[in-house]
């Protein structure tokens, strides 16, 4: 038996019990930046492939919807931040050991390219948007000039998104203090789930029947590809050191495993999977569920990953104040 | 880069807390918040029980993965020794440095919401003076010094004397010793 007891108070705020420092503002960003990375892959490949008959909600106005996605990931990730007067600080230096500065200044990187992507597809997709454009000074030269270089634009923008994808898994795998994160498999797993919720969009709102049903093949793939993901992610654990069987313990017995399992791998896996492939065999209503639930099952792993990832830990110190004591004592 | 380690007796520390208070009062700590803590740690079989009391604060770690995970620089090594410092003029409030301490050292200032942490007392170190905590010990259980002088206090005791470091397999080569 080894019992360690605090002697002198440490509640030190969101670090005791346990750790609580980052909650919905991050799962959110992680969740729409996963997103995004997707939305530009799919806009980019229906761009190089020259698919705008097949896909043309891909090819004309998917790629508008990353620059919001990512807007709004931004600002739930500012309201994290403790300090944020200094925000600008990620700026004012490149730390290369830290995922965060990469992802500061990956940040930098896409979005001109995003921006750039969805203006050389404004005029197609949007047109009333790009006729306001087309009033201010720069506007119409700008998407001129996006739409000449729209190629190399779509080129520039896969390892772009790619790297947003997988940065957003590397950000908590990186952090080898909490053992759950542990694990090479996450930044892949967050990089395919963020293409698969990005997938769905076009299932959702695309008029083509031929275009739903590609994305709706492409997601049960990307679904199926996440599943062995999660189960590398599991295996990965199961494989590791004393810490990481403690940590994986947390889903397997523990207090998160009904969360993991019954919020998150069924609804938000296994049930989209057979829907979205019922979906594909004609029920539309079907593969619209499979579509809520992809979205659903998206924002559940981040939301799990960031909560239960806090949680594990190599320190384990009873410091909270247990009133059953006194009670004891007064008996 | 010059180390500076903290050794600490566990056999003579009484579990006072008078470490922490010491800490409060030199550094103006907030209300609630603490940058040290004093753990009473029991193992064995009744009746067969061991109790050792540890004063516990950042371990300076000469591989500190809280500085390396610091996307703005912030988190630093002080004057190229191990002391870990947070430029609070730097730092965004993001957090990542908590959440790469394996040893959940550091807090959220409050306020202002900038990280802080056990600074070793730096600017009494550069008084040539040990930081608060150890001066105000009153068993004189803990010891202060540079582990680069071979004549320091503090590699003396851990020539002579049995010793640990807390989770020396996190990888991050702590500085602060118990001795057993
Ligand atoms: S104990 Fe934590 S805060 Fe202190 S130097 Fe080591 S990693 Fe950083
Ligand atoms: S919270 Fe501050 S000190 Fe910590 S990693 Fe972020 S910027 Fe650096």
């Amino acid at each position: 038996m080894i019992e360690e007891v605090l002697v002198t108070a440490r509640h030190n705020p969101k670090i005791d019990p346990s750790l609580g420092i980052w909650t919905w503002e991050i799962s959110v960003y992680l969740f729409l930046g996963g997103m995004t990375a997707g939305i530009m892959l799919f806009a980019a490949w229906a761009m190089l492939t020259r698919k705008q008959e097949v896909l043309a909600f891909a090819h004309d106005r998917f790629a508008l919807w990353a620059p919001i996605a990512l807007s709004l990931g931004m600002t739930t990730l500012f309201l994290d931040l403790e300090h944020k007067l200094y925000v600008w600080r990620f700026y004012t230096s490149f730390e290369p050991t830290s995922p965060m500065s990469w992802g500061a200044w990956i940040l930098v990187l896409v979005y001109p390219v995003m921006i750039l992507q969805t203006l050389s597809t404004l005029r197609r997709g949007y047109p009333t948007l790009a006729g306001w454009l087309e009033r201010i000074p720069v506007g119409g030269w700008v998407m001129d000039l996006s739409e000449n270089w729209r190629r190399t634009i779509a080129a520039l923008a896969i390892p772009l998104a790619v790297g947003l994808g997988i940065y957003t898994g590397v950000l908590l795998s990186a952090l080898s203090a909490r053992p759950f994160w542990s694990s090479g498999a996450l930044g892949p797993l967050f990089l395919v789930s963020g293409m698969s919720t990005a997938a769905v969009i076009p299932v959702m709102v695309s008029r083509l029947k031929g275009e739903r049903h590609f994305f709706e093949t492409t997601d049960v793939g990307l679904i199926f590809l996440e599943v062995v993901l999660v189960s590398i992610f599991l295996i990965s654990l199961a494989t590791g050191a004393a810490y990481h069987l403690e940590a994986l313990d947390l889903v397997m017995g523990g207090p998160f495993t009904e969360a993991f399992w019954l919020w998150f791998v069924v609804p938000g896996l296994l049930v989209p999977m057979v829907l979205a492939f019922l979906g594909l065999r004609g029920y539309r209503s079907f593969g619209l569920l499979a579509s809520v639930l992809v979205l659903y099952g998206g924002f559940m792993l981040r939301y799990l990953m960031v909560e239960i990832g806090q949680v594990s830990t190599w320190t384990d110190y009873a410091v909270q104040f247990d009133p059953q004591l006194l009670e004891r004592l007064t008996q | 880069m010059t180390t500076y380690a903290m050794v600490i007796d566990t056999i003579t520390c009484i579990g006072c807390g008078d470490c922490v208070v010491a800490c409060k009062t030199e550094n103006k700590v907030p209300e609630g918040l603490n940058r040290d803590w004093v753990v009473e740690a029991t193992s064995g079989e009744y009746p067969n029980l061991h109790t050792e009391f540890r004063s516990e604060r950042c371990n300076h770690c000469s591989h500190a993965t809280c500085v390396y995970a610091c996307p703005t620089g912030a988190s630093h090594y002080w004057k190229d020794t191990n002391i870990v410092l947070v430029a609070a003029e730097k730092c965004t409030g993001c957090k990542a440095c908590i959440a790469a301490c394996p040893y959940d050292a550091r807090l959220i200032m409050r306020p202002e919401g900038y990280i802080d942490k056990c600074t070793f007392c730096h600017h009494r170190v550069d008084d040539g003076l040990d930081p608060a905590c150890v001066a105000s010990c009153p068993t004189h259980c803990m010891h202060f010094g540079m582990l680069d002088n071979p004549d320091s206090i503090v590699s003396r005791l851990l020539r002579e004397r049995r010793h640990k470091a807390l989770l020396p397999e996190t990888g991050n080569e702590p500085n602060v010793y118990y001795l057993l």
